[in-house]
C-alpha cells in the first residue's frame, strides 16, 4: 500500500534528528499560526503564491535561498564541530552514517537551494526592470519554475523527518550511489528533488534567454544592455546548455536504481567514470551559472557607487561570453586522477588556466571603474572590495589546482574544500548579498540599515578567512575531505580556528537578520520616495520603489548604455506621458498546483508508492491540459486606470 | 552612421537587432519553444554520448548486429519522415485558415506517427522476449534509454496532437491556437532530427 514507507522511516531512536525535527516543526507551526491568526492567507494567496509578477517571484526565490542558507549553515557548523572535537580517542557526537548524510545534504542544499535561488531570484527581480519591459517572456512558466524549485527544497528537507538522506556526497558518484551500495531511499532523496527542481531551473533558462533576446525596451540594442543583463544572458544560456545533461545523467542513475539497468554499475559493462564526466559536464558550467550573475551584480555596484560608467563595457561583455564558452571545456579538471593520461590532463589543465584570463580582465575592469571614482562606501561596495580580494586569492589556488601534478597531491583534500568555498563564498555569496542590499530598496521601497549591513559584511569576511585559511594548511598537511574522525591530533588547533570562523560567519548571518528587523521597524524613516536611492544608472531606477506591477507606465526609450543616467543628464521626459492601455498577465495558481502534485509524486517515487505516483502524474497532466486550453490569460489595464494608478503612487524616478 | 541616427532614420534596421521594442507574441512563443527544443537536443546528446561509450559493452549478451532488423527500421524511419512532411502541410493549411485540410494532414501525421510507435514497440517487445532487455548489458541499457526516450517523445507528441486537434475543432484556427500548433509542429520536426541521429548512430553503425 505505501511501498517502502513504514514507521521505521521516522528516526525515533536517534535523538539528534528528532530535536532538529522538533525545532523545525515548532518554527513552522509558529509561522503558520501567525499567518492564520492575522488572517494573511488570502493576501498571501492572491499577491504572492499565485503571482506571476517577476518581481514577486524574484523575492520569493531570494527568501527561499535565505531560509535554505540557514539549513545549509546548520549542516556546516555540525560538521565543523564534529571535526573539531572528534580527535584521537574522542568520537565526537555524530555517528558516521549521520555525518555522511550531513555533508551530502550540505553540498546539495548550498548549491541547488541556496546559491541557485539567490542568483535566479536576483535575475528575476532585476533583469526585466533593467531591460525596460513589463515582465519576462513567459510569466506563468516563471511561477511554475519557482514552485518546482521550492518542491525540490521541500523534498530534500523531508528527508530530515522521514527516512534518511544520501550518504554519497553532493555529486552522488556511482558505484556508491548505486543500489548495490546505497540500497535505501537516501540517494533517491537526492535524485528526485534535483530532477524536479532541475526542470524548474531549465524552464527559467528558456524563459530568460527568450526574455533577454526578444523582449527589450525600444532602442535597447545588445550593446546598450546593462552588464547584469549580459551576465544573466550568459548564465541562462549555460542553464539551457548544461542542465539537460544533469537531467539525463540523473535519469540514467535512476534507471540503474529502479529498473536494474547498467549505466554506471560495476557489472555488465557499466562505466562509473562516465557518470563523473557527465556530471561535471554540467557541474563546471554550473559554477559559472552561479558566479556570472554575481559578476553582473558587482559590475552594477561598482559603476553606481563610484558615480562612473563601467570601465571598458565591451571587454566586460566579451569576457562574460568568453567564460560562457570556456566553461564547457574544463570539466575534466574535477578528476585529473581518473587516469586519462598526460595528454588529456594537459589540455584540460591549460584550458582551466586560460579561463582565469577573462576573469582577470573583469577584475581589472572593476578596479579601473573604482579608480578615481567618487566611491560611496555602502554595504554593497564593501562586498565588492571584499569579493575582489577574496576571489583573486581563491582564483589563484584554483589555477594551482589546475596544474595536474599538483592536483594529484591535493585531490580530495581539505585544500580543495578551501578552494571552492573560497570562490563560492567570496564570489557567489558576496555577490548575492551585495545584490540584495543593492536592490532591496527597489523591491520594498525602503533602504536597508547600513550599520548592520556593514557589521554583517565584516563578520562574513573575517569569518570566511578564519574558517577556510586553516583548511588550506590542513590540506597541505595531508588531511582529506569528509573526515568524520580526525586521527592526527596535530590538526586539532587549526580545526578549532576553522570552528571559530564558522561561528563568526554565524554572527554575520545574525547581523543580517538584525539588519532586516531594524530596517523593517524603521522603514518609515528610510522610505525611498525618489525611486532612485543610489543615483543609479540603469532603467530599474527609472521607476518608483517598489515599481507598479507593470513596471513602466510607458516603456522607456533607450538611446545609450546607462540609459537612466543618460536620461537624467538630458533632463527627464515630461510628467504627463500619454498613457496607453496595456495587457498584463493574470495571476494563476497553476504553478502552485503543479508543484503540489510534483511534491506528492516525488515523495511517492522515493518510497516506491506506485499508485500515488500514477495519480500524481495524472493530476499534474490534467492541470497542464486545463491550463493549455485557456485563452484569456491576460487582463487589460486601460489608459484611464493607468493614469489613476500613476498619480496615486509616490516617486516617479525623478531625482530628489 | 551612428546607432542613434539609424534609430531615427531606419527603424526597421534597428528592429532586426532588437532595437524596435518587444517582439510580437508569436515570435516570442516560437523563439522560446526553439530554445526549449535546443535543451531537448542537449538531453539527447547526453544519452547519445552514454550510448556511444557503452555500445561495445555487451557483457557477453547480444550485439546490435544480432538484434537490429534494418528493414523494419527503414520502414519506421520512413513513417516518421513522412509524418513530418504531412505535419508541414498541416501547418501550412492552418496558416491559410483551412481547418478541413489541416484535419486531414493532422490525421495522416497521427497515423504515420502511430505506425512508427507500433513498429518500435514490436521491436522492443521482441528484444525483451529474446532475453535482450535493458538490464541485460550496459549496451542494451544505453540502447533502450536512448531509443525509448525518443519513443516517449513521439508518444507525447501524438497525445499533444490529439489535444491540438480538439482545440482546433472547438475553437477554430484563432491566433493563440495557431501559436500552440506552431510549437507542436516545431516539436514534431525536432523529433525527426533526433531520429536521423538515432537511425545513423544506433542502427546503421550498429548493424554492421
Amino acid at each position: 500500500m505505501l511501498g517502502r514507507l513504514s514507521w521505521a522511516a521516522i528516526p525515533l531512536d536517534q535523538p539528534l534528528p528528532l530535536y532538529a525535527m522538533g525545532v523545525v516543526g515548532v518554527v513552522i507551526l509558529i509561522v503558520l499560526g501567525i499567518v492564520t491568526v492575522k488572517g494573511w492567507w488570502p493576501y498571501l494567496w492572491r499577491e504572492w503564491i499565485t503571482s506571476v509578477d517577476h518581481k514577486r517571484i524574484g523575492v520569493m526565490y531570494v527568501i527561499l535561498g535565505l531560509v535554505m542558507l540557514l539549513r545549509g549553515y546548520s549542516d556546516a557548523i555540525m560538521m565543523r564541530t564534529q571535526q573539531a572535537i572528534a580527535v584521537g580517542d574522542a568520537q565526537g557526537y555524530l555517528p558516521p552514517d549521520h555525518y555522511d548524510q550531513i555533508f551530502s545534504a550540505h553540498g546539495t542544499i548550498m548549491i541547488f537551494f541556496v546559491a541557485m535561488p539567490l542568483v535566479i531570484g536576483l535575475m528575476n527581480f532585476a533583469v526585466p526592470l533593467q531591460l525596460g519591459v513589463r515582465d519576462v517572456a513567459f510569466p506563468t512558466l516563471n511561477s511554475v519554475s519557482f514552485w518546482l524549485t521550492a518542491t525540490g527544497a521541500l523534498l530534500v528537507n523531508v528527508s530530515l523527518v522521514i527516512g534518511s538522506f544520501s550518504r554519497a556526497s553532493w555529486w552522488g558518484y556511482p558505484p556508491l550511489s548505486e543500489l548495490a551500495f546505497s540500497p535505501d531511499e537516501g540517494v533517491d532523496y537526492y535524485l528526485w528533488p534535483l530532477q524536479i527542481s532541475g526542470i524548474g531551473t531549465l524552464l527559467t533558462g528558456v524563459n530568460f534567454v527568450t526574455t533577454i533576446l526578444k523582449l527589450r525596451a525600444p532602442g535597447m540594442l545588445y550593446f546598450r544592455m546593462p552588464v547584469f543583463c549580459w551576465t544573466a544572458l550568459a548564465a541562462n544560456m549555460l542553464i539551457v546548455a548544461a542542465f539537460p545533461v544533469l537531467t539525463a545523467t540523473f535519469a540514467m542513475l535512476l534507471l540503474d536504481r529502479y529498473l536494474g539497468m547498467h549505466f554506471f554499475t560495476n557489472e555488465a559493462g557499466g562505466n562509473q567514470m562516465m557518470y563523473a564526466n557527465l556530471f561535471w559536464a554540467w557541474g563546471h558550467p554550473e559554477v559559472y551559472i552561479l558566479v556570472l550573475p554575481a559578476f553582473g551584480v558587482f559590475s552594477e555596484v561598482a559603476a553606481t557607487f563610484s558615480g562612473k560608467g563601467l570601465f571598458s563595457y565591451r571587454s566586460m561583455v566579451l569576457a562574460t561570453l568568453g567564460i560562457c564558452i570556456l566553461s564547457f571545456m574544463v570539466w575534466l579538471h574535477h578528476f585529473f586522477t581518473m587516469g586519462a593520461g598526460a595528454d588529456v590532463n594537459s589540455v584540460f589543465g591549460i584550458m582551466s588556466s586560460i579561463i582565469a584570463v577573462p576573469t582577470g580582465a573583469k577584475i581589472f575592469n572593476w578596479l579601473f571603474t573604482l579608480f578615481r571614482g567618487r566611491i560611496v562606501f555602502t554595504t554593497p561596495i564593501l562586498f565588492l572590495i571584499g569579493f575582489m580580494i577574496t576571489f583573486v586569492l581563491g582564483g589563484l589556488t584554483g589555477v594551482l589546482l589546475a596544474v595536474p601534478p599538483v592536483d594529484f597531491v591535493l585531490h580530495n583534500s581539505a585544500f580543495l574544500v578551501a578552494h571552492f568555498h573560497h570562490v563560492i563564498i567570496g564570489g557567489v555569496v558576496f555577490g548575492a548579498l551585495a545584490g540584495i542590499n543593492y536592490w532591496f530598496p527597489k523591491a520594498f521601497g525602503f533602504t536597508l540599515d547600513e550599520r548592520w549591513g556593514k557589521a554583517s559584511f565584516w563578520c562574513w569576511l573575517i569569518g570566511f578567512y578564519l574558517a577556510f585559511m586553516p583548511l588550506y594548511v590542513l590540506g597541505l598537511m595531508g588531511m582529506t575531505r569528509r573526515l568524520q574522525h580526525i586521527a592526527d591530533p596535530s590538526w586539532q588547533p587549526l580545526l578549532l580556528v576553522a570552528e571559530l570562523g564558522a561561528i563568526v560567519v554565524f554572527l554575520g548571518i545574525l547581523c543580517q537578520i538584525a539588519q532586516l528587523y531594524v530596517s523593517i521597524r524603521t522603514r518609515e524613516h528610510r522610505r525611498d520616495l525618489t525611486g532612485d536611492p543610489w543615483n543609479g544608472r540603469t532603467l530599474e531606477w527609472a521607476t518608483s520603489s517598489p515599481p507598479p506591477a507593470y513596471n513602466f507606465a510607458v516603456l522607456p526609450s533607450v538611446e545609450t548604455i546607462d540609459a537612466f543616467w543618460n536620461m537624467k543628464q538630458r533632463g527627464l521626459p515630461p510628467d504627463e506621458p500619454a498613457y496607453q492601455a496595456i495587457e498584463m498577465p493574470r495571476s494563476t495558481p497553476i504553478g502552485f498546483i503543479i508543484a503540489f502534485f510534483a511534491t506528492v509524486t516525488g515523495f511517492s517515487l522515493i518510497w516506491h508508492i506506485w499508485w500515488i505516483v500514477i495519480l500524481g502524474l495524472l493530476a499534474a497532466a490534467i492541470t497542464v491540459l486545463v491550463f493549455g486550453w485557456s485563452e484569456n490569460r491576460e487582463h487589460e489595464i486601460s489608459a484611464n486606470e493607468m493614469a489613476r494608478i500613476e498619480q496615486a503612487r509616490p516617486g516617479l524616478g525623478r531625482p530628489a | 552612421m551612428t546607432v542613434a541616427t539609424i534609430d531615427a532614420v531606419r527603424p526597421e534596421l534597428v528592429r532586426g537587432r532588437g532595437g524596435g521594442g518587444p517582439a510580437s507574441t508569436r515570435t516570442v512563443v516560437a523563439y522560446g519553444f526553439w530554445i526549449f527544443l535546443l535543451s531537448d537536443f542537449i538531453l539527447f546528446s547526453g544519452l547519445f554520448a552514454a550510448y556511444a561509450v557503452l555500445s561495445d559493452q555487451t557483457a557477453g549478451g547480444p550485439t546490435g548486429a544480432e538484434l537490429f532488423n534494418l528493414r523494419n527500421v527503414f520502414i519506421e524511419t520512413m513513417c516518421l519522415l513522412f509524418s513530418s512532411y504531412t505535419c508541414g502541410l498541416g501547418a501550412l493549411s492552418a496558416e491559410r485558415r483551412q481547418p478541413g485540410r489541416f484535419l486531414i494532414f493532422a490525421a495522416l501525421s497521427f497515423v504515420l506517427g502511430a505506425a512508427f510507435l507500433v513498429i518500435e514497440s514490436t521491436e522492443f517487445a521482441a528484444m525483451v522476449g529474446k532475453g535482450a532487455g535493458p538490464s541485460r548489458s550496459a549496451f542494451l541499457s544505453g540502447f533502450f534509454t536512448l531509443v525509448g526516450t525518443h519513443g516517449v517523445h513521439v508518444t507525447g507528441g501524438l497525445l499533444w496532437l490529439i489535444y491540438m486537434v480538439a482545440q482546433v475543432v472547438a475553437k477554430g484556427l484563432r491566433p493563440h491556437v495557431l501559436r500552440r500548433l506552431l510549437c507542436w509542429s516545431l516539436f514534431w520536426h525536432a523529433l525527426d532530427i533526433v531520429w536521423v541521429g538515432v537511425f545513423t548512430l544506433v542502427y546503421l553503425m550498429g548493424a554492421r
